[in-house]
């Protein structure tokens, strides 16, 4: 761990809801650092503006207020050097493996030879080689999210966000999807970002996890994971550290029970300007 | 067999012709010197060849015209606010009741033709483009940026290849009503083509001439929609599993 690659500096994002003129606010005062190379988890409660986080940073969505800085410079939109990986993969139906992964490149004009093997490299890296010429239709879930992974990877991006990614996939899947991420990650060692429900999975993958409270979206704790890779779901002191972080998560979600806190969809709302 | 069996009882040739007598007919016709111009055709494929090219010309107007528009109306809300009441307020009328309209712009034959199977195919060739366009999912559009697409790309190799589906299916539906609208044309503002010929057989009271007129509007119109059916399952190779 080296350089600090990315810096969220006191973000909100306030939405307004389309009918009633509610404003909801997602985020609130989110600060976090994240090192060259380092792979941070959020976790928390459903509706806590993890994904609205992670839209920020991506530049899909414009902060109400704060700044996100990678390498010093601002976020101000989309770029290639944040790559997104939803948990529905949203691949492009109407291309096949290679032509998902080639997409990158190619709205970067990338010369048609050398988009193809970059290509061809990234699906190579997810171990694709013989589904290249699939449409998605044709592959498993776990597939389709390592296609989703390598079109991520294509753009050779500086910071790979990650949305669940592992959510809708099977148990057993998920597990070899996790290994192979963290395969992926230790070969180039790109920084990540990786939002999850599942706090064993954060303490499976990451060097560090970010817990956050409830709407409004804050950071609540964040714990060093220290465990060398490859870690063991059955170790003493990753039951204990995995027990910790969920007692520490769950009191966010006792809140919400005891009707607290309110916490409303992300879907009705819309963008203030 | 019923219907030879029906036609016989009836015994009223000139109502109700038998299927051998429709099938005579369609030889007759086949011989028959064709149209002016295209007296080599025979009068039977002279007239569905003037009928087809006056489709061809009028549904590929609006496939262009209503694929244009449909795609800036999707796309674009502003657009949509703009455009929209106007074509709201022309869809309803049905194409037919612009018949004498167009007689009086156009006169007869091709030029009027032309412009009802424009208008009977452009609005459901229109509508369906904007829908596809509309429906492009929002997560695809947004993993596209992510990857650097500018705006015009995200047009082109996300909601254009998205609403094709939809593009497809309007085309089909666009061409059928097409053809129908050219019939009625014929029927009444023309001098030529499988609709005006049918009604010729009409005003001769030769109604097995008339009946194998329809079966060859017909038979064209079903081999028009094969052949986008064919045409569309190639472009959209991708939807099957």
């Amino acid at each position: 761990m080296n350089g600090v690659k990315l810096v969220i500096d006191r973000v909100g994002k306030t939405f307004l809801e389309k009918k009633g003129g509610k404003s909801t606010v997602a985020l609130h005062d989110f600060s976090l650092e994240i090192a060259d190379g380092e792979f941070v988890c959020l976790v928390g409660p459903s509706g806590c503006g993890k994904t609205t986080l992670l839209k920020l940073v991506a530049g899909l969505e414009q902060a109400s207020s704060g700044s996100i800085y990678l390498d010093d410079n601002p976020v101000t939109g989309p770029s290639r050097e944040r790559g997104l990986v939803f948990q529905d993969f949203a691949l492009f139906p109407w291309r096949d493996v290679r032509g998902n992964v080639a997409f990158g490149p190619e709205v970067l004009k990338v010369p048609p030879a050398e988009r193809m093997r970059i290509a061809e490299h990234c699906i190579d890296v997810v171990g694709l080689a013989d589904s290249i010429h699939k449409y998605p239709s044709e592959l498993s879930g776990g597939m389709k999210q390592r296609v989703a992974i390598a079109r991520a990877l294509a753009n050779n991006p500086e910071l790979l966000l990650m949305d669940e990614p592992f959510g809708s996939l099977d148990a057993q899947t998920r597990y070899q999807m996790q290994n192979e991420l963290l395969r992926i990650w230790q070969d180039n060692k790109k920084a990540v970002i990786f939002v999850t429900h599942s706090v064993e999975e954060a303490v499976y993958l990451s060097n560090r996890v970010v817990v956050m409270t409830n709407s409004p979206g804050m950071v609540k704790k964040i714990y060093n994971v220290d465990f060398p890779y490859p870690r063991s779901l059955s170790d003493h002191a990753f039951i204990v550290l995995r027990e910790k972080i969920t007692g520490c998560l769950s009191e966010e979600s006792e809140q919400i029970k005891n009707g607290l806190l309110l916490s409303p969809g992300n879907d009705k709302m819309q963008d203030v300007k | 067999m019923v219907w030879e069996g029906a036609a016989l009882l009836a015994n009223i040739p000139q109502l109700f012709p038998t299927p051998v007598a429709v099938v005579m007919a369609l030889g007759q016709l086949f011989i028959a010197p064709g149209p002016p111009g295209l007296e080599w055709a025979g009068e039977l494929m002279g007239n569905t060849l003037i009928s087809l090219w006056r489709v061809i010309v009028g549904f590929a107007l609006a496939a262009i015209t209503g694929v244009f528009l449909g795609i800036i109306i999707g796309w674009w809300r502003n657009a949509r606010d703009l455009l929209e009441p106007v074509i709201e307020l022309l869809r309803p009328i049905p194409p037919l009741a612009w018949i004498p309209l167009a007689m009086l712009w156009f006169g007869l034959g091709f030029k009027p033709a032309v412009f009802l199977i424009w208008l009977g195919s452009f609005f459901p060739i229109l509508l369906n483009t904007v829908l596809g366009m509309e429906g492009t999912p929002h997560k695809l559009i947004e993993v596209a940026r992510t990857l650097g697409a500018g705006p015009w790309q995200v047009l082109f190799k996300v909601g254009l290849p998205s609403a094709t589906p939809s593009i497809m299916a309007g085309l089909r539906i666009g061409i059928g009503i097409g053809w129908m609208c050219l019939v009625a044309a014929e029927l009444t503002g023309s001098n030529s083509g499988l609709g005006y010929m049918i009604m010729y057989y009409y005003s001769t009271m030769e109604a097995s001439k008339t009946v194998a007129g329809m079966l060859m509007i017909g038979i064209v119109g079903f081999l028009m929609f094969i052949g986008l059916k064919k045409l569309e399952d190639k472009i959209l190779f991708w939807k099957a599993a």
